[in-house]
């Protein structure tokens, strides 16, 4: 078991936990392209937005994991992780590591285990994730409202106002849509239904929020169910 | 020093703003950059892949432009038969951006497929929240592609995050037979074979590739305009190595999507210090924790740009830089900053330059910070144009239409 640092967080948390942790990271397809060592040059840092406004450092990520210190990794999981803004501005690293890659597969390993921080970063943001996976579009126009967008000042109100007719005076028919950014067929909403299904991916939102899960599974099961498919007997098969 | 060669010496006249091409340094000649490419190329190991049964490359069939890249490799981009692989943040909130493109696709009489059996990438969530896997993504960029293919047309990817995600999930389909195992599975499952194009291709590489199409049709004289240029991150940091880059534009040094278009319509492109910086979108912190987007937007961007350039306009060409770039400047206002620049994308800059009607066609009544000032200095009366579309509006509440069509654009 590698030594505390003085000031170390977590210190009650046991060390197998976090390494367990750390080895399911590891153990990632993705991380050995993503981690080459670390010449400390602070490229990464310079270039990433993420590190101007909060305490948050790329080259920390690359170090720490290189160096599998497990217990800074899992500060970092906890403490940091959601600050990265996943833009890869980082991987203008001369090592070629890609630093907001190793974040990626953290943040992943952080909602398979159902994290009480990444539950915590991601509590305002489910209606989000129950807007892309139940309509296959993210970003729809009715969205647009003045108490979720109250900084982007009094335009937001006047799109709101005028949804409906500034929505059927757009040329292309397939963006006269209100709840969904285009018309997205039935048969293709299956279909992504049943990726969701098939790749485990619902059963990681259970892990993360249990109500939006709830809800997702209701509308899959329904749209499904009309599509001759028994949601519970369709099985992960990655 | 020795290696950096100033493309131009001459000093600037005092005040104006400095050219991009006047202050971009030449690190490494693109034309000797062959050297680095390297050893696998991605459209051989794709090709390998399909001889062994493994997947079905989509192929351009119908006529095609090559462009130069970052590496020195040719890219082909496809000139006809597209099917728009659509941005839901496009969509959803700067509507203007999809039509811009379609209406200049239109305009050069272009067979193209706007489809419905097209999910989002759903890579902003993945990238938000990744509440997602591997294989889930490259199912659904695979099952997108597997479509387009049956359509019979070539996927043109309207946003940047999907256009950086897929090339991503290209990288992790060619390099991890166990992911290809798990998504033969999956495809199988849909009774859809596992399809991947021969390039992804943005937009913005097709605005270059027909800029001089576009020069060709324009109508609105832009050289009172001084833009600057905010290119996406995932464009061209997210596997870099087929992003456009041409000797010709920033000295072959920065990608030349959108400068390209900009110049060669007649406006003045600015170059500014933190031009390499991300927009501050941040995935999650857009919707859930703006103050970072914000600050970053307009203290680290836009700020920069107004004091070094103090642009017309601001060019993007992706979904969430653009919004980011022109929402987090009004609550910006409030604080006494620098801001209040109109924003738009490559695409709604070239339209209206071939005349499309600012309203009707480039939707800029959705963008937050006021365009007409810009609408004047090309010679474009925004508030006349405003009352046109209301004609339009008008009919629609009155019941006499219920949708605009092209026709009335």
């Amino acid at each position: 078991m590698q030594p505390f640092y003085a000031d170390a967080k977590y210190q009650d948390v046991p060390y197998e936990e976090k390494q367990r942790l750390f080895d399911e990271v590891r153990a990632d397809m993705r991380y050995h392209n993503v981690l080459h060592g670390c010449y400390e040059c602070g490229i990464c840092v310079a270039s990433c937005p993420s590190a101007r406004f909060y305490d948050f450092s790329p080259r920390v990520y690359a170090q720490v994991m290189a160096r599998e210190d497990v217990h800074s990794f899992y500060e970092l999981m906890h403490d940091s992780v959601w600050d990265c803004s996943q833009c890869f501005s980082c991987t203008r690293c001369p090592r070629e590591n890609s630093p907001g890659g190793i974040i990626t597969v953290m943040r992943e390993v952080a909602v398979n285990n159902g994290l009480s921080s990444a539950k915590e970063a991601l509590k305002a943001y489910s209606r989000v994730i129950y807007k892309v996976m139940s309509t296959g579009t993210q970003v729809a126009p009715d969205m647009l409202q003045p108490d979720f967008f109250p900084d982007w000042g009094p335009d937001v109100e006047r799109v709101s106002n005028n949804l409906d007719t500034w929505r059927r005076a757009i040329p292309a028919d397939t963006l006269h849509t209100l709840e969904l950014a285009w018309d997205v067929s039935e048969k293709t909403r299956v279909e992504l239904y049943l990726i969701w299904k098939l790749t485990g991916n619902l059963e990681m939102i259970e892990k993360i929020d249990e109500s939006s899960y709830l809800i997702l599974e209701e509308v899959m099961e329904e749209l499904l169910d009309e599509h001759g498919f028994d949601i519970d007997e369709i099985e992960c098969v990655i | 020093m020795s290696e950096l060669n100033a493309t131009d010496q001459s000093a600037p006249t005092p005040g104006a703003p400095l050219p991009a091409s006047k202050r971009v340094y030449v690190i490494s000649d693109p034309k000797t950059r062959e050297k680095k490419i390297p050893k696998k190329y991605y459209k051989d190991e794709l090709f390998e892949l399909e001889a062994k049964g493994e997947l079905i490359v989509s192929r351009i069939e119908g006529p095609y432009a090559e462009v130069p890249t970052k590496t020195g490799r040719m890219k082909k981009i496809p000139l006809d038969k597209m099917w728009h692989h659509k941005s839901c943040g496009q969509c959803g909130h700067i509507p203007g951006y999809p039509v811009s493109i379609l209406w200049i696709q239109r305009q050069l009489g272009l067979d193209y497929f706007d489809p419905k059996n097209q999910t989002s990438c759903t890579a902003w969530n993945y990238y938000a929240s990744q509440t997602s896997n591997p294989v889930a993504q490259a199912a659904v960029g695979v099952r997108n592609f597997a479509e387009a293919h049956k359509d019979g047309y070539f996927p043109l990817i309207h946003c940047g995050t999907s256009y950086g995600h897929y090339k991503d999930v290209r990288e992790e389909i060619l390099h991890h037979p166990e992911l290809r195992e798990k998504l033969k599975r999956v495809m199988d499952k849909l009774k859809l074979p596992v399809v991947f194009p021969e390039e992804v291709v943005h937009y913005s590489e097709w605005i270059y590739a027909i800029r001089k199409e576009v020069v060709k049709r324009q109508v609105v004289d832009m050289s009172n305009i001084t833009v600057t240029v905010h290119p996406a991150c995932h464009y061209h940091k997210l596997i870099p190595e087929d992003a456009i880059y041409d000797a010709d534009y920033l000295s072959g040094q920065r990608t030349a999507v959108v400068t390209a278009i900009a110049e060669d319509l007649g406006a003045t492109v600015g170059d500014y210090s933190t031009w390499h910086d991300c927009c501050g979108f941040g995935f999650r912190h857009i919707l859930v924790s703006r103050d970072f987007t914000r600050s970053f937007a307009t203290r680290r961007k836009i700020e920069r740009m107004m004091e070094e350039v103090n642009p017309d306009l601001v060019l993007a060409h992706d979904t969430g830089c653009l919004t980011t770039l022109d929402k987090s400047q009004f609550a910006a206002q409030g604080h006494g900053m620098n801001v209040g620049v109109a924003v738009m994308a490559d695409c709604q800059f070239a339209a209206i330059a071939m005349g499309a009607h600012p309203y009707k066609v480039a939707q800029l009544h959705w963008h937050g910070v006021d365009h007409r000032p810009t609408l004047a200095k090309m010679g474009i009366d925004g508030d006349k144009a405003w009352d046109e579309f209301e004609v339009e509006t008008t009919k629609i509440n009155a019941g006499d239409m219920e949708f605009m069509t092209w026709e009335d654009v």
